[in-house]
């Protein structure tokens, strides 16, 4: 069971061009588990979750969740949440929210279970409000709630906190943490920062572009309770930095 | 965040602010004209205006002709607003229409109605039809070409996200791509509704018998200065409360986003 990603291959045609995007892509996916992908722009890394989302088919390969290819968005399973909040400026809280839902419920359980999201990512008493009246903080966390109100097993995260300031950034990746915590759905988060990656990864997986592949997957063995500042964690951070850049080692012999 | 407080000290000082010129002008000429140094043959003093208000505000002729002019222009506005949504909705959202009339738009969209005036007269005679093509032709366009860039408006990442959650076609086009026109509709309407006003008093100025343009068009052949200043007077102020009127249904239709 889980989320497999079989040899997974994408090929854009630009201006008759194939650009290969994806190469070789396999990954099985624990259900339950977050997985970090980590690479610099071009590595096709938000290719591969709109593959997972069902928004695009591979070219070559195949995705099954529980065993079952995905071919098409599955919103009762796969929730998503983007980088920017994509709200509708029209809609308020509570009707941004619904609009996820797909769920043939009654009023009254529609409402209780948008009530119930809203309390999940501390939006309570700005139901009405519009987007534009809430901070970018506060956009995302209705977009994490809209992302959640069909329960889904699999949450995909494209750089979700990437346009938020260091600290709203590392409140909501708590945020993330605890609901993780009470509903144990898997996570996939693509990002391009090293610390979230490692801060949230049970795994980080390190795609590198020109073909994108994953060049090497890590797991993160710290408890769930990860200080940003220990010297374990930075340790894990060592490693990922040295997919990405090479390390230029001080010569000793002339140091004093 | 801004108290009610300064809010209301912001409000006064804009009108106080936009009010200088049209006072300091308004007192100019009082005192030209007050010390004579106003022909009058060519530019009414303001008694003269007044009194002249005074007079066909209560013998009922003014009224009689803002009421023909603004009648004409509802007529006219709504059968133009009325296809320029339609059109403008059909080109915006099937590109087979789109690349049908792309051509005839773009050769008829610069003619400027004034000019097809004696046009439709000939064909159409000099009764209320000719005007009322004209108005509609004068509202026509800009609902029409703001209808078709509001259904340009459609951000496509949104379109992802109902996507994302298996929405159907129809509820993309009701919950994302309608509400995303709607600003720039009304941004179309608003114009539109100014044009017809300008199309109406230039439509009766050429032919008509009642209307705040035919009543310039008198005041000139009669030479009645102060006539022909109060007709222009009436269309500042009409114009001025009309789009004072869309923009207050602008904003309560459109009350996500403040009036660009």
């Amino acid at each position: 069971m889980g989320l497999s990603v079989k040899n997974v291959k994408r090929v854009f045609s630009i201006n008759q061009n194939d650009l290969e995007v994806l190469k070789d892509i396999n990954l099985e996916i624990r259900d339950g588990e977050i997985i970090s992908i980590v690479g610099g722009s071009g590595c096709g890394k938000s290719t591969l979750l709109k593959l997972i989302a069902g928004l695009d088919r591979p070219t070559g390969g195949e995705i099954r969740l529980d065993d079952k290819p995905i071919v098409k968005p599955d919103p009762q399973n796969i929730g998503m949440i983007f980088q920017e909040a994509r709200l509708f400026p029209w809609s308020t809280v509570e009707k941004n929210i619904e609009f996820g839902m797909t769920d043939k419920l009654s009023k009254e359980e529609k409402a209780e279970r948008v009530k119930e999201h809203i309390e999940l990512v501390g939006l309570t008493g700005f139901e009405k409000a519009l987007p534009a009246q809430l901070s970018g903080g506060m956009k995302q966390r209705v977009s994490i709630a809209r992302g959640l109100i069909n329960r889904p097993r699999l949450l995909l995260l494209d750089e979700p906190f990437g346009a938020l300031d260091a600290f709203t950034k590392m409140n909501l990746q708590q945020e993330v943490l605890r609901i993780w915590e009470r509903e144990h759905m898997t996570l996939i988060l693509v990002t391009h920062d090293i610390d979230e990656a490692i801060y949230l990864g049970d795994r980080v997986v390190v795609m590198s572009p020109k073909p994108g592949v994953v060049k090497k997957i890590f797991s993160v063995e710290l408890s769930r309770e990860r200080d940003r500042t220990s010297a374990d964690f930075a340790a894990y951070r060592r490693k990922v930095f040295d997919e990405f850049f090479e390390r230029k080692e001080v010569d000793t012999d002339y140091s004093i | 965040m801004s108290t009610k407080k300064e809010n209301a000290l912001v409000r006064a000082q804009t009108i106080v602010g936009a009010a200088i010129i049209p006072v300091f002008v308004i007192g100019y000429w009082v005192v030209c004209s007050k010390k004579g140094i106003l022909n009058t043959t060519i530019l009414t003093s303001p008694e003269q205006l007044v009194a002249r208000f005074l007079k066909m505000f209560s013998d009922g002729s003014l009224w009689k002709n803002i009421f023909s002019s603004t009648r004409r222009v509802l007529e006219g506005f709504t059968i133009g607003a009325f296809l320029g949504l339609v059109i403008g909705s059909l080109v915006g959202l099937f590109k087979p229409i789109r690349i049908l009339l792309s051509a005839v738009i773009s050769i008829l969209r610069p003619i400027p109605p004034i000019s097809m005036i004696p046009f439709f007269i000939l064909w159409l005679g000099i009764g209320e039809e000719s005007k009322l093509t004209i108005i509609a032709i004068g509202s026509f366009w800009s609902v029409l070409l703001n209808t078709i860039q509001g259904f340009q408006d459609t951000d496509p990442n949104l379109v992802e996200v109902a996507d994302v959650f298996g929405k159907s076609k129809a509820v993309i086009l009701f919950k994302i791509v309608l509400p995303s026109a709607i600003p720039s509709v009304f941004t179309g309407l608003r114009l539109g509704m100014s044009h017809a006003w300008t199309a109406v008093v230039t439509a009766e100025m050429i032919a008509a018998s009642s209307g705040v343009g035919y009543m310039i068009q008198y005041a000139r052949e009669l030479s009645q200065p102060d006539l022909l200043l109060l007709g222009i007077v009436c269309i500042g102020i009409i114009g001025l409360i009309i789009d004072t009127v869309v923009m207050f249904i602008q904003k309560k239709v459109v009350y996500w986003r403040t009036i660009e």
